[in-house]
């Protein structure tokens, strides 16, 4: 009981839990929930999104770095590009080893997080470690590189309103536009999409895995330059992850990531509160989460979303 | 040379080891259709299990534990692609999520808060005679644990069995066509439960290996993505039990190839070493074009 209290103040206590906790843990949940919503409705099964964060958040901190001395009003948009560039590269390799060789995304996504881990930790020993050599972490970014706050005494920055903004406009392209039009159809099926819509199939799916990588990307570009300034390893707890969660629970609607994200940050800021305030441990929160995601599977309710083709087949009596 | 070959394949014989359990595993759970990316949940299940187990009553228990502990992971997951009829792919990687959360709480739970590394009873290489004296591979491939030595037992009998008894065309039966498995009488949902479990069983042994027989302890996330490795190994090796174990030796070399370099004396940055295997795996893949040789009916309906 307990613990379950502390869950809650954690998230929702006061106006600093739900400000600068929940919603800035929700930030990140939000792009990289959307990365596997858009992709997953074009039945590109996109588990990468961690490793496409890890990348967008290496390369907005070399800008970060580089951009001491120039103005914010530059090297934040600049940062938002090479984020959203490094996420894009990095599921771009899975796009051309799926179209190229054949290879399952499923397998060379999640391949590829190991890999964007292992440049990670080379990265905060190497190339971008801080000076004195001791830390496997960069320096801390110049002040021309922090995202502005949104509220004055609360944490919440300018990432949350970017991954608002940027998930109402994937809703509104998803439903209206020929492109998400197209997309859905693909998601469908690709061969029926090829020969009834005359949708060039393998054109779309690359562009998804690209758009798909480049909000995972972003993620990394909001988290060093909007909450933690730096750049080292354990940057991500796991957000890619729990990334399939929050689409899920979303029924993979944009719209509905915003909310989804929102609950998964609450309990991810509870999950900490209650692990200092009542002693449980923390990976107590992705155990929910993997609840969460089978109850939302159980339940049926990502059946009618999801492109249908990787269940096991009924129908026989046995 | 020979002082910096001997290590270097003993090191890939011994880390390939719990890398075959998991995708010899696999290969029987692809076999019947289904693709299971719960299975690193299954090890790292394993690898607490084996814990809990060798305390208990020593190495023997720990390897069951280690099996049990990954057949419950795997029942969880035939649970849902089998019965509820959900999606192979999340459901699996729902799994790995549960399997990686619940033993790091479990851990903490059982041994403390801190997490702080308590170490296992552990099995000893045991070098067989005459076998071990054979130069160069008798070392690397006679010198070992006894889970490598049943794996030697247990490669034959599985090959063996997929392609010589009844069960075995059951089995791949299932996977090939489930349509023409039902009208010759088999009942797919059993073949598929009996093959998701064994692949359990299997992951549960690959972790329990990693704790009894190398690490002599256990890590939170310490399976570090041996159970996605072992899909790979099974696309590698074709689908077929040989191919398998020759691709989980391939694998074991790659993460073997840091003892070639530190004992080479050669400075290569030690987080690199942590990617190759990764990016060994996507570049043989991309140069085997995927899945040509899978079964028919593999993850889908």
């Amino acid at each position: 009981m307990d613990a379950l209290l502390a869950l809650w103040d954690g998230a929702f206590g006061s106006s600093y839990a739900f400000w600068s906790a929940t919603l800035v843990r929700a930030t990140p949940l939000l792009f990289v929930g959307l990365a596997v919503a858009v992709a997953f409705r074009a039945n590109v099964l996109n588990i990468g999104a961690e490793g496409q964060l890890v990348v967008g958040a290496m390369l907005a901190s070399v800008v970060a770095l580089g951009g001491a001395g120039a103005p914010r009003l530059l090297v934040v948009p600049a940062m938002m590009v090479a984020g959203a560039a490094g996420g894009a590269v990095w599921a771009g390799i899975a796009a051309w080893l799926r179209r190229r060789f054949g290879v399952l995304e499923v397998i060379s996504t999640i391949l590829l997080n190991f890999v964007a881990l292992a440049l990670l930790s080379w990265a905060v020993r190497g190339p971008l470690q801080e000076p004195t050599g001791v830390y496997p972490q960069s320096s801390p970014f110049p002040p021309s590189s922090h995202w502005p706050f949104l509220l004055t005494g609360q944490r919440l920055h300018l990432g949350f309103a970017l991954g608002v903004g940027l998930a109402l406009l994937a809703w509104f392209l998803l439903a209206r536009s020929a492109a998400g039009f197209r997309l859905r159809l693909v998601g469908a099926g690709a061969r029926a999409a090829r020969s009834a819509g005359g949708v060039a199939a393998e054109r779309t799916i690359t562009r998804v895995f690209l758009l798909s990588g480049a909000c995972a990307g972003l993620a990394g570009a909001s988290e060093v330059g909007g909450v933690t300034w730096a750049l080292y390893e354990g940057l991500s707890p796991g957000y890619g992850y729990t990334a399939i969660a929050v689409a899920l629970l979303a029924r993979l609607d944009p719209r509905w990531v915003i909310v989804s994200a929102v609950f998964f940050g609450a309990l991810d800021a509870g999950a900490a509160a209650m692990q200092r305030d009542a002693g449980v441990p923390s990976v107590v929160g992705q155990v929910i989460v993997a609840t969460v995601v089978l109850l939302v599977l159980a339940s049926g309710a990502a059946r009618d979303r999801l492109p249908g083709g990787r269940r096991v087949p009924a129908g026989e009596r046995g | 040379m020979e002082l910096l070959l001997l290590p270097f394949l003993e090191a890939s014989v011994r880390t390939a080891t719990p890398l075959a359990f998991a995708a010899l595993g696999e290969l029987v759970t692809e076999r019947a259709g289904v693709i299971n990316l719960g299975l690193e949940g299954a090890i790292i299940a394993g690898c607490l299990g084996a814990l809990v187990g060798a305390g208990v009553g020593g190495p023997g228990f720990g390897f069951l534990g280690g099996a049990a502990a990954g057949t419950a992971m795997a029942a969880l997951f035939a649970l849902f692609v089998i019965t509820l009829r959900t999606d192979q792919i999340i459901a699996g990687a729902a799994i790995t999520m549960l399997g990686l959360g619940l033993t790091g709480t479990l851990y903490r739970t059982l041994y403390g808060a801190s997490g702080a590394s308590l170490s296992s009873p552990t099995v000893a290489p045991v070098p067989l005679p005459l076998l071990s004296e054979i130069p160069v591979v008798g070392p690397a491939l006679f010198a070992q644990t006894a889970p490598t030595y049943a794996l030697y037992l247990l490669l034959p009998l599985l090959a063996w069995w997929m392609h010589r008894t009844h069960a075995g065309l059951a089995l791949r039966a299932t996977g090939e066509s489930a349509d023409a498995a039902v009208a010759a009488g088999i009942s797919t949902t059993r073949v598929r439960w009996a093959a998701i479990l064994f692949g359990g069983a299997m992951g549960g042994l690959s972790g329990a290996t990693l704790v009894l027989a190398q690490v002599g302890t256990f890590n939170e996330g310490m399976s570090a993505g041996r159970g996605f490795i072992a899909i790979a190994i099974v696309v590698l090796g074709r689908w077929s039990a040989w191919g398998t174990a020759a691709a989980s030796l391939v694998f074991g070399g790659a993460f073997a190839l840091q003892y070639l370099f530190q004992s080479a004396g050669w400075d290569v940055p030690y987080p690199l070493f942590l990617g190759f295997p990764y990016v060994l795996t996507l570049s043989l893949l991309a140069l085997m074009r995927g899945r040509s040789a899978a079964p028919e009916g593999l993850a889908k309906s």
